[in-house]
């Protein structure tokens, strides 16, 4: 398995970790109030600001600890460079990234049209980002198996 | 139309050039050494452009690099 392959794994499991871990702790702070309020907004607002600092910071830390491991365990270096190979994979994998995210957004418009509590809409847009981030994962994980 | 597959001799071509290794190569004409693997592999295309770096190391034509081969029914191919 290559460098790409293993660092594709570990970000798809590193973006559930961390997701999964943070809507954990913070479903537990759902304000008790009526579906439609202020604070329901302002809720999910405070949900989505902060979950994208924390979200960054711990991948940075997951990733310096799968570079240290790697090395110890491979004695394989990060490849210093990101060559043609790598960037096709990298927009090939965005684009389906991007119609999975695009497909979630219109299902969040969707559940607003039907009448639904503005919380459905914000799962399924919270929802639809993780899905899209863990197939943008996989998809490079299958392309760079593939070969291209 | 019929249906063609890109070859290549790198790995021969690495082994003439003094057991250049997969790495040197890489380093040389500016890519990973997962891409010279996959390239040698068949597994990926390379760009036109990277295509001519490597000949250019190994001093040959593109031809002689790379080849575009037929492709039989039972996945055997025709020079």
């Amino acid at each position: 398995m290559s460098y790409q392959e293993r660092r594709a794994i570990v970000n798809f499991i590193s973006s559930i970790l961390i997701t999964t871990l943070y809507s954990l702790y913070m479903f537990q702070r759902y304000p008790d109030t009526d579906a439609y309020s202020v604070e329901v907004f302002r809720y999910w607002g405070w949900f989505i600001l902060i979950l994208i600092p924390v979200s960054i910071v711990a991948r940075i830390i997951i990733y310096i600890i799968f570079i240290i491991l790697n090395t110890i365990a491979t004695r394989e270096l990060e490849p210093s460079i990101s060559d043609e190979r790598d960037k096709l994979i990298e927009l090939k994998s965005a684009r389906i990234s991007l119609y999975v995210f695009t497909l979630g957004f219109l299902l969040a418009m969707i559940s607003l049209v039907l009448e639904q509590p503005p919380s459905v809409m914000f799962i399924i847009l919270i929802s639809a980002g993780l899905l899209s981030d863990t197939l943008n994962e996989l998809a490079q994980f299958y392309f760079y198996r593939r070969g291209f | 139309m019929d249906e063609r597959r890109l070859n290549n001799n790198i790995r021969r071509l690495r082994f003439d050039h003094d057991e250049m290794t997969q790495q040197q190569l890489a380093d040389a004409v500016g890519v990973t050494r997962q891409t010279i693997a996959a390239i040698e592999k068949g597994k990926y295309s390379p760009s036109l452009e990277l295509a001519f770096r490597m000949a250019l190391i190994f001093g040959l034509p593109l031809e002689k690099v790379f080849s575009y081969d037929l492709i039989h029914e039972k996945g055997q191919e025709e020079e």
